[in-house]
């Protein structure tokens, strides 16, 4: 017979029994180890935390005064035999892989990833293991990205030219993750960066944790539409169509997301441009990344599963799809979970 | 063709009209009077004639971008259009080229006498040279499945503002058999009609509801408010059959669709009536499914739509008829701007002369004293197999397109039921990758039996909630369709419904819709089958 997994799926989330510990879990549990910080990953409620030293002051504005610790990348500590350590995933600011050891073997968790160095995030660094949980939100070849200098250089141009016709540019875009890739991005000769409460929050929590970030002025009551007009404003996803906007009147509004490739999905949101800018892998690098781990079974969470593995068995890999209940993105996104 | 494809995606960019309008007339005085023409003929629905097929398209699109089938079929229902997905699959361009629209459309042209081969060779060396949307643009040309999210009224208006000349005129002109080749963009904006197309309809005249929806009811006495006397008012049925234009002019007869199809060949029985028609006439009616004096259900004329060839016996079984609404030229003139009741006066003395009684009618008047008889008139619409009542403004000219104010449709409510969601399929276009499309069913003891297909009716919101309860329920999946746990409740509404032997439940609907979603019923509330046979129009 063969010995239980390392890791396995339960009704709470991914379980390492030898270890007595769970990653990511969706239902609260006793010990926790957090891949990054977007809600669907850190969720509410569990006894004990661990994470990357980089997401600690954003967990505890998120999930308030929690029982948390921070190690390092490629830091270990030890639970009942089984050695656990964090390494870069390149999603967000602090966003980790989480390595498993016990006896000899090992399970990755990918958490969420992308393999382009965004000039903000720790470089994702691939991490050789027997067994990898990979998502795959992005997993199907429709799906490939440009490099961000081109998606940026649109971007500017955009900007630039709402300056010129005295318009305001409005960028949506994840709080955490997005919006401070996009700020480090913009070409600020061309006028100043303004923010939503919610993004410019996660900006001050991430300060707080020693990361520098280009000056942005966050916008409340008394400011003025004057002051704001031909500048540039940073909002999450939750505050499309809210009288927010409407007070930046006249504007252009972007939208900062993977799903804009394609045409239907960017008609929905009814932006007036679709930037293809994703903090996920594309589908050659979510095969580039399992491919550099040399695993020999590979798990998927997150979005085209059935397909992904499908296409990952055909050309030889042991890939199976996972049950997982992260949310979907899509509709986090529309709900804007991410505030 | 780039300026093109940046057009396009431009167009896709913003949902303001006048954006739209300024976009359009940015690329009209960016490029040549051929590009234009060409423009506009693929923006009317005139593309070229198809060279290369689908198939041919992606077997060669699936060799270049070195996947299976099966995710070449998965990835086209992520995105929900083939040109589309065919051009994020392929690989990035290596060679460059700077062609216009009109090179473009001529090199297709050309393919006409090519070699199965050569015309690969072409479309490969071709696709190379091309971005992400210039592709996508491309296929969407070479495909004919050119349909730009901007009705022609912008483009009318975009080509009115840089031609000085005004909208109908534009129309009016840019309707009928002409094809780039032959049509010059100078014709189209010449300051005097140059066209000699015999075939040229006039642009239709539609009705706007008088109730926006079917929850809000309209009173007589809202009506009478809104509308004034009924004296000043003109009462027809509204027939659901084909809205038709028909043309007799120098021996030569056309009949069109609303759609600007040619239909002429598809019903014959009509061509004597027309030929006999003075030379110069132009009417506006309804073809319908009609027999021994009675129209017959829609379903009948659907029989006869999309046959290639009519067998006698179909002919003979469902024959139909012209219900004339309207007279647009009369002698070889435009009429149009004479009142309603004149040009009804002009069509009821045209139709007396017929010796074709039978097959040209006239669209009979309804006859009431007040809104309130005719609001008890209009509860017979479904008896007289007409779908409400016309209301047209007896001084009004007959104009283009949908207007407000002189023609008015008070359509009867939908017949409805409460049905369970049991199969759903991905959507297309705006709808891409989401559960939009639904088959529900009703009660026939305790089997459930599907019975009708719906695509609209939610808002985007429900449509993601539905989409979510989807992937989250699915019992099984075949190819794309996805079996689903039943346990949503809609109402569903539909115009009418009559007997099918081709369906399972035995009946089929006519425009099925989504009228809301039930959330306060559990499945078990639906409604059945039988009380769905309740609703079929009696016999006799």
């Amino acid at each position: 017979m063969s010995k239980k997994p390392l890791l396995e799926f339960n009704q709470f989330g991914i379980y390492c029994q030898q270890g007595d510990f769970y990653i990511d879990p969706w239902k609260p549990v006793n010990y926790a180890v957090i891949t990054h910080a977007h809600s669907d990953h850190a969720r509410w409620g569990n006894k004990h935390y661990l994470a990357h030293h980089l997401s600690k002051e954003i967990l505890k504005y998120r999930l308030g005064d929690i029982s948390l610790e921070t190690i390092a990348y490629n830091q270990t500590i030890i639970r009942n035999g089984v050695k656990i350590s964090l390494h870069p995933a390149g999603h967000i600011i602090g966003s980790a892989q989480v390595r498993v050891e016990y006896e000899g073997e090992v399970w990755v968790v990918s958490g969420d990833y992308k393999l382009e160095d965004d000039g903000i995030s720790t470089p994702f660094e691939p991490v050789k293991c027997h067994s990898f949980i990979s998502e795959c939100t992005f997993g199907m070849p429709v799906y490939t990205w440009k490099p961000q200098e081109e998606i940026f250089k649109g971007i500017n141009d955009w900007w630039h030219q709402n300056h010129q016709q005295g318009k305001t540019s409005v960028l949506v875009g994840y709080s955490l993750g997005k919006a401070q890739r996009i700020l480090q991005n913009l070409n600020l000769d061309i006028g100043k960066v303004y923010t939503h409460g919610v993004i410019q929050n996660t900006h001050d929590a991430l300060i707080k944790n020693g990361i520098s970030l280009k000056e942005t002025y966050k916008i409340t009551a008394s400011t003025t539409k004057e002051e704001i007009r031909g500048n540039l404003v940073l909002c999450p996803p939750s505050a499309v169509g809210t009288p927010w906007m409407k007070k930046l009147n006249p504007y252009s509004f972007g939208y900062c997301s993977g799903w804009m490739a394609i045409r239907g999905a960017k008609r929905r949101r009814a932006a007036d441009r679709g930037f293809v800018l994703s903090d996920h892998a594309d589908w050659h690098g979510l095969i580039q990344a399992i491919e550099a781990t040399s695993c020999e079974s590979v798990y998927l969470t997150h979005g085209y599963t059935a397909s992904f593995s499908r296409y990952l068995r055909e050309i030889g890999y042991d890939a199976h799809e996972a049950n997982t209940l992260y949310g979907d993105e899509s509709l986090e996104e529309e709900k804007g979970g991410e505030a | 063709m780039k300026n093109f494809a940046n057009l396009f995606l431009a167009l896709d960019e913003t949902n303001k009209t006048n954006e739209r309008i300024k976009i359009l007339k940015e690329y009209l005085l960016q490029v040549s009077d051929d590009d234009k023409i060409n423009m506009l003929a693929l923006f009317t629905g005139r593309k070229p004639k198809r060279q290369i097929n689908s198939t041919q398209l992606k077997d060669w699109a699936l060799e270049q971008s070195k996947i299976p089938d099966w995710l070449f079929r998965e990835s086209y229902e992520v995105v929900g259009d083939l040109a589309e997905t065919i051009s994020l699959l392929l690989p990035l361009p290596t060679q460059h080229q700077d062609k216009s629209l009109s090179q473009w459309i001529t090199e297709i042209k050309d393919l006409k006498d090519k070699t199965e081969e050569e015309k690969k060779n072409w479309l490969l060396a071709a696709w190379d040279t091309m971005d992400q949307q210039e592709k996508f643009v491309f296929i969407k040309i070479l495909t004919g499945g050119f349909r730009v999210g901007v009705s022609q009224n912008l483009v009318v208006k975009a080509l009115a503002d840089i031609a000085q000349l005004d909208t109908a005129t534009i129309t009016h002109r840019i309707m009928g058999n002409w094809n780039p080749d032959e049509f010059t963009f100078q014709q189209l904006i010449a300051a005097e009609d140059a066209s000699t197309d015999n075939s040229r309809p006039y642009p239709f005249f539609l009705a706007y509801p008088i109730q926006e929806t079917s929850d809000l009811q309209k009173t007589a006495l809202e009506i009478e408010s809104s509308l004034g006397p009924i004296s000043q008012w003109q009462v027809e049925w509204k027939w659901d059959g084909i809205r038709a234009q028909i043309i007799h002019r120098k021996d030569e007869i056309f009949i069109w669709s609303r759609g600007e199809d040619l239909a002429t060949d598809k019903f014959p029985e009509l061509h004597r009536f027309i030929q006999n028609l003075p030379d110069g006439t132009v009417l506006d009616g309804e073809i319908l499914a009609f027999k021994n004096n009675q129209p017959l259900p829609f379903n009948i004329l659907q029989t006869r739509i999309g046959r290639k060839t009519l067998s006698k016996k179909l002919l003979q079984e469902n024959p139909v008829a012209f219900i004339a609404y309207d007279i647009l030229e009369l002698e070889g003139i435009d009429i149009r701007n004479k009142s309603q009741s004149d040009r009804r006066l002009l069509l009821e003395k045209l139709q007396e002369d017929s010796l074709h009684p039978e097959i040209f009618r006239i669209s009979e008047l309804v006859h009431a004293q007040s809104w309130d008889e005719l609001a008890f008139i209009r509860e017979q619409s479904r008896a007289k197999l007409a779908e409400g009542l016309m209301l047209k403004r007896k001084a009004a000219s007959y104009q283009v397109g949908r207007k407000r104010g002189d023609w008015w449709k008070w359509k009867i409510d939908p017949l409805a039921i409460d049905a369970v969601l049991i199969y759903a399929q991905k959507g297309h276009g705006r709808r891409a990758d989401l559960y939009t499309d639904y088959t529900f069913a009703v009660w026939d003891g305790d089997k459930l039996v599907p019975f009708a297909k719906a695509y609209s009716g939610l808002t985007d919101k429900e449509i993601n909630q539905v989409d979510h309860f989807i992937k989250k329920n699915t019992l099984e999946k075949f190819g794309p369709v996805r079996t689903v746990k039943p346990e949503l409740v809609f109402e569903i509404g539909f115009e009418g419904i009559n007997k099918s032997s081709r369906h399972k439940s035995g009946v089929a609907l006519r425009f099925p819709r989504i009228l809301r979603w039930r959330t306060d019923k559990k499945k078990e509330e639906a409604d059945s089958l039988e009380s769905l046979m309740l609703l079929l129009p009696k016999e006799g």
